[in-house]
């Protein structure tokens, strides 16, 4: 082999491939439950989600208990069936299911062996039916989930989500999504049971199953199974989320951290929204992904930081774009700083060209990937699904993102991504940080100190 | 589409294209075309075990420097060529090896072939980037460690109470004074030694014509420097022979915790007999019916969680010996560890003496088949596993046998290796809860 001298040239991308969306087959049943199938024969699994509305209309934490302690106990057992009777019949066909609650949804999320869709779809059933929250697992899992928001209280990341979510939200219904122990420990069988009667029905619900399956053959085992589950009552609408107050920096002090949790919400809209491409593109551009202009300044330059991260995130309620990013606790305001600084310089200067054809590639990209398994396309299927949206619109999607400008792109960011719109939560050791904050803002004390002190 | 045969032809008979080339890079090829979209992974020979004295958490800081530019390309490059062309990038740092991967649309085949050929030719190690990047895996120790409770638990903390020898035992996220104290030409020394084309593992999974590949493959790779591996010492330790307990206190957990561990066979020298360790875990940990869960959490209410794995990152089939089987809980505020301790003891006496109930051992192998049929899905873990077999066992196919090879463990294989789970040879660590008691 001889050795090429000089530089070598980086190879040119082939076309780009077409994004294939897959055509699933829909029907709804005579109950109102759509079931969506989606055939990928990649691996002989199949993949389940079925998402319930299950939002409320007020701030309710004893709600928010519930609901999370519903969840943990939903497969704890039927007349006919033990918790351990559930989860051996599902590994039996190599399933298991689980179910997790936030303020827009129940999700049921399941996967096995494509030969035992049949066996998955009817325990779904016969939990939908007549989960009986028996006494004894109700206890049992009641203690666990207090002791599971023990530990997440000790976590800074939680503690730093809570405290943003109050911030953003208000008295919205979003602004408490985790439980608290004293509301979960008050709950037993009888509030569970109610809660089911009163929300877990089929009519708005939807079936997403993907996998090594017929389609139609699908449908009607689906059908089959789940056409006779019932239950009245209509699902609970949410007023939409307030717009976001700027404000002072709100500094949750949390005594002894070798770090600074630094948050900022910020405004956006939602996938339908003609500005949406755009945003996604401005966000990408500013913090979104590994090669932006956030990541590459305070952790490749500065070295302030491991993972810092920049999402748009869409709730049924509201949209917003949500920045993270955990800092060494002498470098906080200084990484404050030059998160304002990218957020205020993609917002009054536009980017430019190659940034963007960048940023487009990795969101189109990002697109074929995330369709290329079983479980991405049931989880995008069912996530679209619960905004009234099917897989086609991501086709619709991809063509706004290859069009999208730079006055575009940079319009968005001055009006979703400029800093002056953002509401501030740092979490951290106040003693250390609060001082230098505030010689960059005004610094307002979150009210209870956060986490253990030693 | 039915039963356990459909799962093995969907995965043992996908064809492997294996080749060497005059470099000694080993390559595998596994030809998908059923979504547009690669993974590629670079695998090299070399890990936490393989970190000289006085350098702890080396192996991982290099890791970072691979993606600090190289021959051709700038600092930041590797990312925005990746990203740029729609793909997804990162690397990771194991006992036994170090991976870099990509998994981008595949008419980004060859680029990310010339960027693995690139820094597989030299990274640019300069002292400003090794700076940078020391100060960005502090950062990472304090998320992932230090800011939060049960940091390192127990990965970490577990070897230096099961293992004597450094390479077995010390932190391999690294000291703050042994990652302050690298140099240039630590990374530079490092690099050449073990970072030579014959001592690396090129895999391609996903969607790619064989012949076209080939022709890539070679072009990038091929005038990549022949360089030796380096022989690769033996890192195995004598079994223990007495009970081994640590406990320490981690000030931010709020609940005790532990985690126990029992050496097991060798994963490559002694596959048949490692095996049935592995199905055994999941015997007892996974899901509501298994031993521990229906035992500790459902029956005794002694913990909160349970969970069991074989080899300490929790990857059974890319470690080598030595390495153990791990059982881990969290428990109530005020539990008492010793008691789930004698649970399990008891558990696993009643596995080895009285054996499986019916269905027990099938539901649980079908539930493996699972998930190694769910992992093998996405293009690029098929790709890791696939580089990480061939380097480690010369036995890339072996992705596709495993889950025949689960359905042949026997349950007198599975009472065996319950009945080896015994005290006087387990390594116990035990979390001290330190805060959050207020």
């Amino acid at each position: 082999m001889t050795v090429v001298a000089g530089p070598r040239e980086l190879p040119p991308l082939e076309a780009n491939r077409e994004l294939v969306v897959p055509t699933g087959v829909e029907r709804t049943l005579g109950n109102g439950l759509t079931v969506i199938v989606i055939e990928r024969r990649s691996v002989p699994l199949v993949e389940v989600r079925l998402r319930v509305p299950f939002s409320r209309a007020q701030l309710d934490p004893t709600f928010v208990a519930k609901t999370a302690l519903l969840s943990q106990t939903l497969f704890s057992g039927t007349a006919d069936m033990s918790t351990v009777d559930i989860a051996a019949a599902l590994q039996t066909v190599g399933g298991a299911l689980s179910a997790g609650v936030d303020p827009d949804r129940l999700l049921i999320s399941g996967n096995g062996l494509a030969s035992g869709l049949e066996r998955i779809l009817a325990i779904m059933a016969d939990v939908l039916h007549g989960a009986a929250y028996p006494e004894k697992e109700v206890t049992t899992e009641r203690a666990r989930l207090i002791d599971r928001i023990q530990v997440a209280q000790s976590q800074p990341s939680h503690l730093a989500r809570v405290a943003l979510l109050r911030r953003m939200y208000g008295e919205h219904p979003y602004a408490i999504q985790t439980p608290d122990s004293a509301d979960v420990a008050a709950l037993g069988t009888p509030e569970l049971a109610a809660l089911h009667a009163e929300r877990l029905h089929p009519a708005g619900t939807t079936l997403v199953v993907v996998g090594d399956i017929d389609p139609a053959a699908t449908l009607d085992l689906a059908e089959a199974a789940l056409g006779s589950w019932d239950g009245a009552g209509a699902g609970e609408a949410l007023p939409a989320v307030p717009a976001l107050s700027p404000g002072p920096i709100l500094l949750a002090d949390r005594r002894g951290a070798v770090q600074s949790s630094i948050r900022l919400a910020l405004p956006a809209v939602g996938r339908t929204h003609p500005d949406h491409a755009a945003l996604q593109l401005a966000n990408l551009v500013f913090g979104g992904y590994f090669s932006s202009r956030w990541v590459e300044n305070i952790r490749e330059d500065k070295g302030y930081t491991y993972g810092p991260h920049s999402v748009v995130e869409h709730s049924i309620a509201g949209s917003a774009v949500v920045l993270a990013a955990e800092v060494a606790t002498d470098v906080t305001a200084p990484a404050l700083l030059e998160t304002w600084y990218e957020l205020g310089r993609l917002a009054t200067v536009v980017p430019r060209d190659d940034e963007l054809e960048q940023a487009r590639q990795y969101a189109l990209g990002s697109l074929l990937l995330g369709m290329s398994t079983q479980a991405g396309l049931a989880g995008l299927a069912s996530t679209y699904a619960g905004y009234g949206l099917r897989l086609d619109f991501l086709a619709d999607h991809a063509a706004r993102l290859a069009v999208a400008t730079r006055d575009e792109v940079g319009a968005a960011a001055a009006t979703y991504l400029a800093p002056a719109k953002a509401a501030t939560v740092i979490l951290g050791d106040a003693s250390l940080i609060e001082t230098a904050l505030a010689t960059l803002s005004s610094v307002e004390r979150s009210p209870s100190p956060e986490g253990p002190g030693d | 589409m039915s039963g356990h045969d459909q799962n093995v032809s969907a995965t043992a008979t996908a064809a492997l294209e294996r080749f060497t080339l005059p470099n000694g890079l080993r390559v595998v090829l596994a030809p998908d075309r059923s979504a547009p979209v690669v993974g590629v992974a670079v695998v090299y020979d070399v890990g936490i075990r393989s970190e000289p004295a006085g350098r702890t958490g080396f192996a991982h800081l290099f890791e970072h420097l691979m993606f600090q530019g190289s021959e051709n390309l700038e600092k930041l490059a590797h990312f925005r060529h990746v990203q740029g062309s729609g793909g997804t990038v990162n690397g990771s740092t194991h006992l036994d090896y170090t991976d870099y991967f990509e998994m981008l649309p595949s008419n980004a085949l060859e680029r990310a072939l010339f960027l693995e050929a690139d820094r597989m030719r030299g990274p640019r190690l300069t002292e400003e980037n090794l700076r940078n990047q020391v100060d960005v895996v502090k950062e990472e120790i304090r998320v992932n460690v230090l800011n939060r409770p049960y940091g390192g638990f127990p990965w970490l903390k577990l070897p230096p109470v099961m293992f004597d020898t450094f390479p077995n035992a010390h932190d391999g996220y690294g000291s703050f004074d042994d990652l302050e104290s690298a140099t240039v030409p630590d990374a530079a020394d490092f690099f050449a030694k073990y970072y030579a084309a014959g001592n690396a593992v090129l895999a391609v999974a996903g969607d790619l014509d064989v012949e076209r590949a080939v022709k890539l493959v070679e072009r990038h790779f091929g005038d990549v420097p022949a360089r030796p591996a380096p022989q690769r010492p033996g890192f195995t330790e004598p079994d223990l022979t007495g009970e081994r307990t640590e406990a320490y206190t981690d000030h931010l957990a709020p609940l005790p915790a532990f985690a126990a561990a029992w050496r097991v066979p060798d994963p490559i020298g002694d596959f048949s007999a490692y095996l049935p360790y592995v199905v055994l875990a999941e015997v007892l940990t996974d899901g509501d019916a298994s031993r521990l869960v229906q035992r500790l959490v459902l029956t005794d209410r002694s913990v909160t969680t349970v969970g069991g794995y074989v080899s300490f990152m929790g990857e059974p089939f890319d470690v080598r010996d030595p390495t153990a089987v791990l059982l881990q809980a969290h428990l109530p505020p005020g539990g008492s560890v010793a008691a789930v301790l004698a649970a399990i003891g008891e558990e696993c006496d009643r596995l080895a003496q009285d054996g499986l109930a019916e269905g027990e051992l099938a539901r649980t192998v079908a539930r493996m088949s699972t998930y190694l049929l769910r992992d093998a899905d996405t293009v690029l873990s098929r790709a890791l596993h696939y580089a990480v077999l061939e380097q480690q066992r010369r036995d890339a196919a072996l992705a596709g046998e495993l889950p025949r090879m689960l359905t042949d463990v026997t349950e007198e294989q599975v009472r065996a290796a319950a009945a080896a789970l015994v005290p006087s040879r387990r390594a116990v660590v035990e979390v001290v809860p330190g805060g959050g008691q207020s």
